[in-house]
C-alpha cells in the first residue's frame, strides 16, 4: 500500500524535448534543399491561365518572359496597359531583342541554341501583346516556346 | 593533477536557432511547378510568291473575336464543344477507299465534305488582337486535347498503352523499359496524327 502512496506526491514528469532539435533540423534541411530563391521580382500581375494538356519545362535551358498589367503598386507610374518584364525590369517590344539576348547569354553555353522561351502571361492580357512577342522571337530565331499555365481546365468553370 | 571534466556546452538554444532558420526557409520557398503548352514557332522567312494550295475541306478554321466568342467553320460554338468538333474533323478520313491517302485507322464519318486524312487536315486559329490570353490558351488547350485523344486511341490500339502517359513518364525520367524503342513508337503515333496547328491565315482556295 505504501508503494502507491509515494507516487501520488510526485509531479508530472517533463516531456523530454531532447530530440526536438533533430526534428527541426530535419525539416530545415528539407526546406533548404527544395528552396529556389526567387531571382526575379515580379513587376506585373501574373495569374496564369488554366490548361491540362501540359508538358514539363526544362529549367536549365529556359528564358522567362513575363507579361501582364503592372502590379498594383507600380500602376501610378506605369499605367494599366499590359507590359513585358524580362529579368528585373520592364521592357518594350522594341527593346525585347537586346533584353532577351542578355538573358540568353547567362545560360550555359552548350544549351544556348536549345533555349526554350517560357511565356508567363497574365490571363487578362490581350493576345496582341503575345503576338508581338512571338514575332520578335521569330526574328531572333528562338522558336521553341512554352506557354506556362496553371493546372486546371477552363471548360470546367 | 586530476583532470577536470570539460563542462558541457549548453545546447538548449539550438532548437531556437534551428527554428529561426526553418522559418526563414519556409517563407522564402517557392516550390516551382512550371508546366505549360509547348509550341514551335514557324521560322521567320521572307514571304514567297509560291502559292500553297490547301483545299477548303482540309482546313478547320477557328476564329476567336475580341469578346472571346468562338466561330468554328462559320458557326458559333461553345468552348466545351470545340474538342469534339476538332476530333471529328481530324478523324474524318474522307479520302475514298483505294485512294493513296486512304486513312485506314480513322473512325470518323468519312464525309467527303470534311478532311481527307489526318496528314492533310490543318487547324487554323485566327485571333483578334483584343482576345484575352485566357481564351487563347483555352482554345489551344482544347485543340491539343483533341490531338492527344486521337493519339491515345491509336497507341492503345497498336501498342496497348496511352501515348500521353508514356510520354509524360519519359519526360519525367520515370519510364522503365526500352526508352529508344518506345521513342520510335511515339514518333510513329505522331506521324499518324501530326499536329498541324496554324496561327497565321493560310491561303484559301476553292471558294
Amino acid at each position: 500500500m505504501s508503494k502507491f502512496k509515494k507516487k501520488k506526491g510526485g509531479e508530472l514528469p517533463a516531456v523530454n524535448t531532447a530530440s526536438l532539435p533533430d526534428i527541426v533540423f530535419m525539416l530545415l534541411f528539407f526546406f533548404m534543399v527544395v528552396t529556389v530563391l526567387r531571382d526575379s521580382n515580379l513587376l506585373v500581375k501574373n495569374d496564369l491561365p488554366k490548361a491540362d494538356q501540359v508538358e514539363k519545362l526544362k529549367k536549365d535551358r529556359s528564358v522567362y518572359i513575363f507579361a501582364g498589367r503592372p502590379s498594383q503598386r507600380y500602376q501610378d507610374k506605369y499605367g494599366k496597359e499590359g507590359r513585358i518584364q524580362i529579368g528585373d525590369k520592364y521592357t518594350d517590344v522594341s527593346s525585347l531583342k537586346s533584353a532577351l539576348a542578355e538573358t540568353r547569354a547567362k545560360l550555359r553555353p552548350e544549351l544556348q541554341d536549345k533555349v526554350m522561351v517560357a511565356l508567363k502571361v497574365d490571363e487578362d492580357t490581350n493576345t496582341g501583346l503575345v503576338t508581338d512577342i512571338k514575332q520578335e522571337l521569330r526574328e531572333m530565331n528562338m522558336l521553341k516556346i512554352i506557354y506556362i499555365t496553371s493546372p486546371g481546365n477552363q471548360v470546367d468553370n | 593533477m586530476a583532470r577536470r571534466a570539460t563542462p558541457e556546452v549548453n545546447a538548449g538554444s539550438m532548437a531556437d536557432i534551428a527554428f529561426l532558420l526553418l522559418i526563414f526557409f519556409l517563407v522564402t520557398t517557392t516550390i516551382e511547378k512550371d508546366k505549360g503548352i509547348a509550341r514551335q514557332l514557324p521560322p521567320d522567312e521572307p514571304p514567297t510568291d509560291e502559292q500553297v494550295v490547301i483545299k477548303q475541306k482540309n482546313l478547320f478554321v477557328v476564329n476567336v473575336n475580341q469578346d472571346d466568342q468562338l466561330l468554328v467553320e462559320e458557326e458559333l460554338m461553345e468552348l466545351k464543344d470545340l474538342r469534339q468538333a476538332a476530333i471529328d474533323f481530324l478523324d474524318n478520313g474522307g479520302a475514298p477507299q483505294g485512294a493513296p491517302n486512304y486513312c485506314s485507322y480513322c473512325k470518323g464519318k468519312r464525309s467527303p465534305e470534311s478532311s481527307d486524312d489526318p496528314d492533310k487536315a490543318i487547324i487554323s486559329v485566327q485571333n483578334d488582337r483584343l482576345t484575352s490570353y485566357k481564351m487563347y490558351i483555352a482554345v489551344q488547350n482544347e485543340l491539343v486535347a483533341a490531338y492527344n485523344f486521337l493519339r491515345d486511341r491509336e497507341s492503345q490500339r497498336l501498342y496497348g498503352w496511352k501515348f500521353t502517359e508514356v510520354k509524360r513518364a519519359i519526360d519525367e525520367g520515370s519510364y522503365n523499359g526500352n526508352e529508344e524503342a518506345t521513342q520510335e513508337k511515339l514518333e510513329n503515333i505522331q506521324k499518324l496524327f501530326p499536329q498541324k496547328l496554324s496561327e497565321a491565315e493560310p491561303r484559301k482556295s476553292g471558294e
